[in-house]
């Protein structure tokens, strides 16, 4: 079979061979060397000493912005265009290029630790003939190295040996494909007889041919040629750079590909940056303002050519024009002037200030005590420090189920045995009691096997077993022998169980803690501890679980002699199996079914039948027959098993809690009220993501009708689909209607947008990930979107990874709404990515979630507090700075555009250059600052407790263009008033002494400080949380204003830099004037007043929800929370009892010769030591790949 | 509601953090500070009806007296304006403004008569004006070198770039240099009262204090420090253009010439609008008994040497008196009062609509957004 493949590959390789390709020869440097592949090294940094001041400039002098200011100051060097002193430029230019280059080299210097840390890992390298340490970096292609377990793999390797039977090595691919399960790779028989011979290994010289590096995780195509025989090589065979080696003990690789060209590495860097919806519509503004900016100086400059014709023609005489100099080409260089003097539209320190903001928003998420889980000790934490408003819009979440809103832990919760409940606890009135941390735990110290973490609280099922109750006995007995869970005993007593499936782990635990412990297995025999007496039985048959079955049998004998047959499954299945004389035990059983699916539990009904020695040895005989049958196989084995799984005694039923994280169903509720659609997105059963979506309360019994969606074909999809809309909406319109718009930068980007249809009632949908695969198609897709977006709860099963990037695209591009998907596991990474916004569960075992993720935290509850808490004042705070930002750099700019009208267009400037240069960087950026950094409309109480307060930002309320067209306006009202209430204040006045008060100087130093007083005013009615910060910063800003004002205008500074502060004395001589004084207070108050007025008018006529609360927020106390009641049990018709997750294969596993035989002696279950994850559950196709590989080596072990 | 049940967890994860914390590694909690749970004591007003409209009556109460009290003073001001320009032909300095020529070395004077209605009783102020004078344009407004002015050696032989075409002349440096200085302002105005029995006698007017302290103490020096010889510090240069006398000539009280000449001074500090007064001279009350300028015929005699008729410039004589807030502009009271009023009508429109929405604003239906 081994030459099949190899000579397939064989093939393969010499027809697909390429150009390029990869040539090398094991332990031959000289040879590998002369291809000039790539070393080991790799590099992530960006710069390195030299480099980094050029490179770092260039890199930021692409951004738009900082080559604008580029521009500005090279424009500031023309003499002839200079309307500015440089420095007005130059000085917040430089401050922004050095912040951002201290960051990038900060990280840059991070990048050159990490790379250094990896590049001097060590790894034993066979040379000359032993094994060396060398560090990572200087291993070569065509070296072989040497891993142990846990070792990280150093590059691409090629597997030779390894310490395992049959040459398998096991490894986790977590870093590389993010899955966390564990794979199998094998080497060929070839390489793998050298085994640990380190001379044989140091004297082979194979010559592997290969593709070129590339990409492509899952392929790998090559041969190998070893002493003129040719091999074929797949990707089984490579280990990859980024796994870890697990529970192998030692193996050896040949480098195929080192550093760079790792597949690793050729995947890395292609994330995308995600930005928000704020930043689009900030560039956006950005390019409307450089054409508002053009506009405005093209005005300016046509301004300037026609005074200069009829006006500075003729006033020549005072003041000359330069040689060559006519009135074109002045209106020419007054228009790149006034580009000059107007570029505060587009301040630089807008980004900055955006940055800065959004960073601090993060860092109270970091802060949090509110989402600091001290059980395993994470605060949240926000990866991403740029998307925190964009946490205030969210419109649709995408959440995982397993380890999301469950812990992924399941608890054996109740039993019915014998048609008695067990398992709930009454108080004296018979009324039922809800159990709390604080309630009596049943003590199981008698049993010296027990585990301790195994928690149940009614103590009258121990009772019962301990007084020898046959049936819960029997109930226990077939817990504890009818299932695939691998026993783990390291040390005496201290029982480990690897189970495939959790809850039927949680089964067999609980039938440990009863006091029927499984001890051990064999592939003949399973050895169980019964009340402290060793039994050990034999295992005659396992009948495996799989999907159709749906319930899975072992047949054993006891010590005794006597055979049973031992069956647990769905209810539904396994009662068509009953012996009719179970009927009435049946209706009990059933009853309590229907209460355990009605809590949310996932039950499972066990059956037991005795067998004859007779007919049993027949039948034995038969599988035995079916089994080694070439042809068949499965029908055989299939008939078999239903002939002897039938006439079965029912024992009883058990229940098992997936158990919700804390305060699932009230996060829900609350983001629900908040008008956010959330849509379980799982790779689970359909069944268990119904039981979970029932006790999560997002499906409802009071919803109208809850549909499901799982047809086979496209045509059954479509027609279920459109079923389900009709019913939920007859008269919307059969074609969707599609709003085609264009947006973005130079509205480039064309965006389709499903119009969001009006609903009576509730509804939900379910739609299992075989139909989903066909609604994704390009024709259905709407359809499903319509469909979906009417229903309140969507619940997507048996979803693969890449189907719930889809949805999450799916949503995205046709809601033009945001998005955030939430997870925990690998199998999460791609929706993550996807969406606007990835929340990984932080503090599980894998952290691949986390990794891609943006925030992260421990626990699904604290999403409510992302969104509705720091979400919403993060959207809040940066529409109030930017809505303030902009009115301040407008307001400041206008000013000169109307003071051009009255100096001839000659880009004079209003203030003084100084006031300019430090407007934006020092009196007003702290102040701002403050506000959005402190300012809460209402506190966090009060936004948890009207989460209404949420919806203003899926709407886009607070920034828009139409917001900032109304910020221009105000902007141009408020410039107004500061030019012209000025000018016809100090119009032909003078000062109280008779001398000069309306000189330039002096009308500048009012204008700049209305200005300033203005601003301030403006950003204390913006204010809505005042701190003792933001007034000191507020009145600092004036402060320092005025302290810096008099000190350039003193006399010390004008005789040390004469030409730099022409200003002396301008603020002594006109800030001691009454008029002066009481211009800047009526310039202020027709500045605010209108303002303060509107507001009030808008609060009275037309509050928004803000208001409302606000309003309520001063008068009341906030009302005191409702005391937690008990979640109602949900009478309901039960769905489906059944959920279980397991997944089929096992059964020939355990029981397999080669598998048990094999293991050596230190108990080692790398099969299931992951596979509590999530990935358990939605990708059985995981570990048929491993039986494959045992069940192939076993086969070729046997020849 | 439900939400609110997990406000507690602060309490709830300190009892079982310290259990947790009780491991060698410190704890990751944050830790439990006003300013990083966002709970720093902050006040956090509201917009209501109660503090709204009062303030705007107050406003409104406060800005109609102080209107009022402006208005009246600045009505207070006595102010007298003449035009002698000389535009029309039948103004007696017509002939003047029509042959003007720059090297002209007669200067040409016209004298001006006029009647003051009322007597001004304390100091009057005389004042020149410019119309249509663009002393705030950007090019003229940077043709100086303060460093120059200030006496700075090096700058008054070799003027700074700025100051350009009006840096060099002949090969030698322009001291003052720039357009701003060679464009002063040059008339002459003598004033004259003519006795109601036909004398005329000059009235005595001080061409000091006329500039800001410290424009003429700190901004501008002469070079040389406090050499006497003015002559030979201002050696090797040459003067503007369009001054008929060098620097150094402008007065003959050494107080008061070369840089620290006060005309040139207030010259110097350029207007913000092209329509501009400047101070020229201060007519100093002598006696108490009698007013400075008592009723009766005056004559302005103008030495004619400023053209404004190219650019359709206007010259002006303007005598005022002045207040505490300065000199005569009624702006500020109206605006006073108008922003009052308005203030006051605000008010009360805002009481009706807080009045006709009022009740709907008391029981705010939260839900029903």
């Amino acid at each position: 079979m081994g030459s099949v493949v190899s000579s397939f590959g064989n093939l393969c390789g010499k027809e697909k061979k390429q150009e390029e390709e990869r040539h090398l020869r094991a332990n031959d440097r000289p040879f590998n060397l002369s291809y000039l592949y790539a070393n080991n090294a790799i590099k992530t940094s960006k710069y390195n000493v030299f480099t980094f001041l050029p490179l770092n400039l260039f890199e930021q002098f692409t951004r738009l912005a900082n080559a604008y200011f580029l521009f500005l100051l090279l424009l500031q060097l023309i003499p002839q265009v200079s309307s500015l002193s440089w420095f007005t430029t130059a000085v917040p230019l430089i401050l922004v290029l050095s912040m951002t280059a201290v960051k990038d080299a900060s990280d840059d210097i991070n990048r050159h630790r990490c790379d250094r840390q990896v590049n001097n890992r060590q790894v034993n390298v066979l040379t000359d003939g032993e094994l060396k340490k060398e560090k990572w970096m200087n291993v070569q292609v065509g070296d072989i190295v040497k891993l142990e377990s846990n070792h990280f793999v150093t590059a691409d390797l090629l597997l030779l040996s390894s310490s395992e039977p049959l040459n398998l090595v096991y490894v986790e691919t977590a870093e590389l494909d993010g899955e966390t399960n564990l794979k199998v790779k094998q080497a060929l028989t070839v390489t793998g007889e050298m085994g640990d011979n380190i001379e044989a290994l140091s004297t082979f010289r194979g010559e592997v041919r290969c593709e070129p590096p590339n990409n492509r995780l899952d392929k790998f195509k090559g041969n190998l040629t070893v002493n003129g025989q040719t091999y074929g090589l797949d990707n089984d065979k490579i280990l990859l750079r980024g796994c870890t080696l697990r529970n192998t003990e030692w193996c050896f690789g040949l480098v195929i590909f080192g550093g760079p060209d790792t597949k690793l590495m050729q995947n890395s860097g292609k994330t995308t940056f995600k930005r928000t919806s704020i930043d689009h519509l900030m560039n956006v503004l950005v390019l409307c303002i450089f054409g508002f900016l053009g506009t405005m100086c093209f005005v300016l400059a046509i301004g300037n050519a026609i005074w200069e014709v009829k006006e500075g023609s003729v006033f020549t005489a005072f003041l000359p024009r330069e040689a060559g100099v006519n009135a074109a080409l002045s209106s020419f260089l007054s228009f790149w002037s006034y580009v000059i003097v107007l570029n505060t539209v587009v301040p630089i320190s807008l980004y900055v200030s955006v940055e800065i903001i959004r960073l601090g928003n993060s860092f109270y998420i970091d802060w949090d005590r509110k989402m600091y889980y001290p059980k395993n000790d994470t605060p949240a934490q926000a990866r991403t420090t740029t998307l925190n408003e964009e946490l205030g819009q969210i419109k649709y979440i995408f959440s995982d189920k397993t380890g999301t809103l469950t812990q992924n832990i399941m608890t054996f919760n109740k039993c019915s045995i014998n048609g008695k409940n067990y398992g709930e606890l009454f108080d004296f009135s018979g009324q039922r009691v809800e159990v709390t941390e604080k309630t009596q735990r049943v003590d199981f110290s008698w049993n010296q096997l027990a585990d301790p973490n195994f928690i149940f609280h009614d103590y009258s099922l121990l009772e019962t077993v301990k007084e020898g109750n046959p049936e819960a006995r029997a109930f226990f007995r077939l817990l504890a022998l009818c299932h695939t869970v691998m026993p783990e005993e390291k040390k005496e007593g201290e029982l480990n169980y690897q189970a495939q499936s959790p809850d039927e782990g949680a089964l067999v635990t609980a039938a440990r803690n009863f006091g029927f412990v499984f001890r051990s297995r064999t592939p003949e025999t399973i050895t169980i501890m019964e009340m402290g007496r060793k039994v050990t039985c034999e295992l005659l048959a396992v009948l495996d679980f799989n999907n159709v079955r749906k319930r899975m049998s072992v047949i054993v004998r006891s010590p005794e002699g006597k055979m049973t047959l031992y069956c647990k499954g769905a209810d539904t299945i396994i009662y068509e199996r009953l012996h009719p004389s179970c009927k009435k035990l049946m209706d009990v059983t059933t009853g309590h079914l229907n209460e355990y699916a009605g809590d949310g539990l996932r039950t499972l009904v066990l059956a037991y039948k005795d067998l004859e020695e007779s007919y049993m040895d027949g039948w034995r005989q038969r599988h035995h027959e079916a089994s080694t049958a070439m042809e068949g196989q499965e029908e055989m084995l299939n008939e078999l098993y239903e002939e002897i799984e039938k006439d079965m005694t029912l024992l009883g039923a058990t229940a098992v809690e997936d158990k919700l994280q804390d305060g699932v169903p009230q996060t829900i509720e609350q983001l629900a009220k908040a008008d956010i659609k959330i849509w379980v997105l799982t790779g689970d059963k359909q069944e268990t993501a119904e039981n979970i979506g029932y006790s999560c309360n997002m499906l409802r019994e009071e919803m109208k009708d809850v549909f499901i969606v799982a047809a086979n074909t496209a045509e059954g999809v479509k027609e279920e689909l459109q079923n389900a809309r009709r019913k939920m909406c007859p008269e919307a319109a059969e074609e969707p209607s599609v709003i085609k718009a264009r947006a973005g930068l130079f509205w480039l980007q064309k965006t389709e947008t499903v119009r969001d249809e009006k609903v009576d009632g509730d509804y939900g949908l379910i739609i299992n990930g075989h139909s989903l695969a066909f609604a994704l198609e390009k024709d259905l897709e709407l359809e499903l979107l319509r469909t979906a977006c009417m229903c309140q709860t969507v619940i997507c099963c048996r979803v693969t990874p890449l189907q719930k990037a889809q949805v999450v695209q799916l949503v995205k591009k046709y809601k033009q709404a945001v998005t955030l998907a939430i997870g925990d596991g690998a199998n999460d990474v791609s929706m993550i990515k996807a969406a606007h916004i990835g929340v990984g569960i932080s503090g599980q075992e894998g952290m691949q979630a986390v990794l891609s993720s943006d925030f992260s935290f421990a626990q699904f509850r604290y999403l409510q507090r992302l969104l509705l808490v720091h979400g919403r004042w993060s959207y809040l705070r940066m529409c109030k700075f930017l809505r303030y930002f902009f009115y301040k750099n407008f307001t400041f700019t206008f000013v000169h555009f109307w003071y051009a009208f009255f100096c001839g267009f000659s880009a004079q400037t209003v203030y003084d250059e100084w006031f300019i240069t430090l407007y934006n960087l020092m009196y007003t950026a702290l102040p701002i600052l403050s506000l959005c950094l402190f300012d809460q409309d209402v506190n966090d109480r009060w936004s948890f407790q009207y989460p209404q307060l949420y919806s203003p930002g899926q709407l886009n309320m607070y920034f828009s263009k139409k917001a900032f067209v109304r910020c221009m306006m105000h902007s141009c009202y408020s410039s107004l008033i500061l030019f012209f209430i000025p000018w016809a204040a100090m119009h032909d006045t003078v000062r109280d002494d008779g001398r000069d008060i309306a000189d330039y100087q002096s009308f500048a130093l009012l204008a700049q400080t209305c200005l300033l007083v203005v601003v301030s005013a403006q950003l204390c009615l913006d204010t809505h949380y005042w701190t003792t910060v933001n007034q000191l910063f507020v009145w600092g800003s004036l402060a320092t204003y005025f302290a810096v004002t008099f000190t350039m205008y003193s006399n010390g500074m004008f005789l040390i830099f004469t030409s730099v502060f022409p200003f002396i004395g301008t603020a002594r001589n006109s800030l001691n004037q009454p008029n002066v004084w009481l211009t800047i207070f009526l310039i202020s108050l027709l500045c605010i007043l209108p303002v303060v007025a509107l507001r009030f008018v808008l609060l009275q006529i037309r509050p928004t929800i803000n208001d409302k609360v606000r309003h309520m927020v001063g008068k009341e106390v906030l009302p005191s929370p409702a005391p937690r009641r008990p979640p109602a049990r949900r009478i309901s018709t039960r769905q489906s009892g059944y959920a279980f997750s397991h997944s089929q294969g096992y059964g020939n596993l355990v029981t397999s010769q080669g598998f048990l035989l094999k293991r050596p002696l230190k108990g080692r279950s790398i099969l299931f030591t992951q596979t509590d994850s999530a990935l358990a559950e939605n990708k059985p196709q995981q570990y048929r790949t491993i039986t494959e590989e045992v069940e192939e080596s076993q086969s070729s072990h046997s020849w | 509601m439900m939400a609110s049940s997990y406000k507690d967890e602060d309490g709830h994860i300190s009892v079982s953090g310290t259990g947790a914390g009780a491991g060698s590694l410190p704890s990751k909690k944050p830790e439990n500070t006003a300013f990083k749970q966002q709970r720093l004591p902050a006040w956090q007003p509201v917009l209501t009806a109660g503090t709204v409209l009062p303030a705007f009556f107050i406003i409104g109460l406060i800005f109609i007296p102080i209107g009022i009290g402006l208005y009246v003073t600045s009505n207070n001001i006595k102010e007298f304006e003449i035009d002698y320009t000389g535009l029309d032909p039948s103004s007696p300095c017509f002939n003047c403004s029509q042959n003007f020529s720059w090297n002209s070395t007669k200067p040409c004077t016209c004298s001006i008569p006029f009647y003051l209605e009322q007597p001004y009783e304390s100091n009057v102020f005389m004042y020149y004006g410019l119309s249509n004078f663009y002393q705030n344009h950007r090019r003229y407004v940077k043709s100086r070198d303060d460093s120059q002015l200030n006496g700075n050696e090096e700058s008054l032989r070799k003027p700074s770039k700025e100051c350009e075409p009006y840096a060099r002349h002949d090969n030698r440096p322009i001291a003052p240099c720039g357009a701003i200085a060679n464009s002063m302002f040059n008339d002459t105005l003598e004033l004259f009262y003519s006795d109601p029995n036909g004398t005329k006698t000059q009235i005595p007017l001080t061409a000091t204090g006329i500039a800001w302290w410290t424009d003429k103490h700190v901004k501008f020096r002469n070079p040389g420090g406090n050499n006497d010889n003015l002559t030979a510090a201002f050696q090797g240069t040459t003067k503007p253009i369009n001054w008929r006398r060098p620097a150094y000539e402008l007065d003959s009280d050494p107080e008061n010439n070369g840089f620290i000449n006060e005309d040139f001074i207030v010259w110097m500090r350029t207007a913000a609008l092209p329509t501009f007064r400047k101070l020229y001279r201060i007519i100093q009350r002598r006696n108490t008994m009698v007013p400075t300028l008592p009723r009766g015929n005056y004559t302005l005699e103008v030495v004619y040497n400023y053209p404004v008729r190219s650019f359709d410039g206007r010259k002006r004589m303007i005598f005022s008196t002045i207040s505490w807030m300065g000199g005569k502009n009624p702006f500020l009271g109206i605006a006073y009062i108008t922003v009052g009023s308005v203030c006051f009508l605000l008010g009360v429109i805002l009481l009706f609509i807080h009045h006709k929405y009022d009740n709907r604003n008391n029981n705010p239906d939260i839900s029903s957004n």
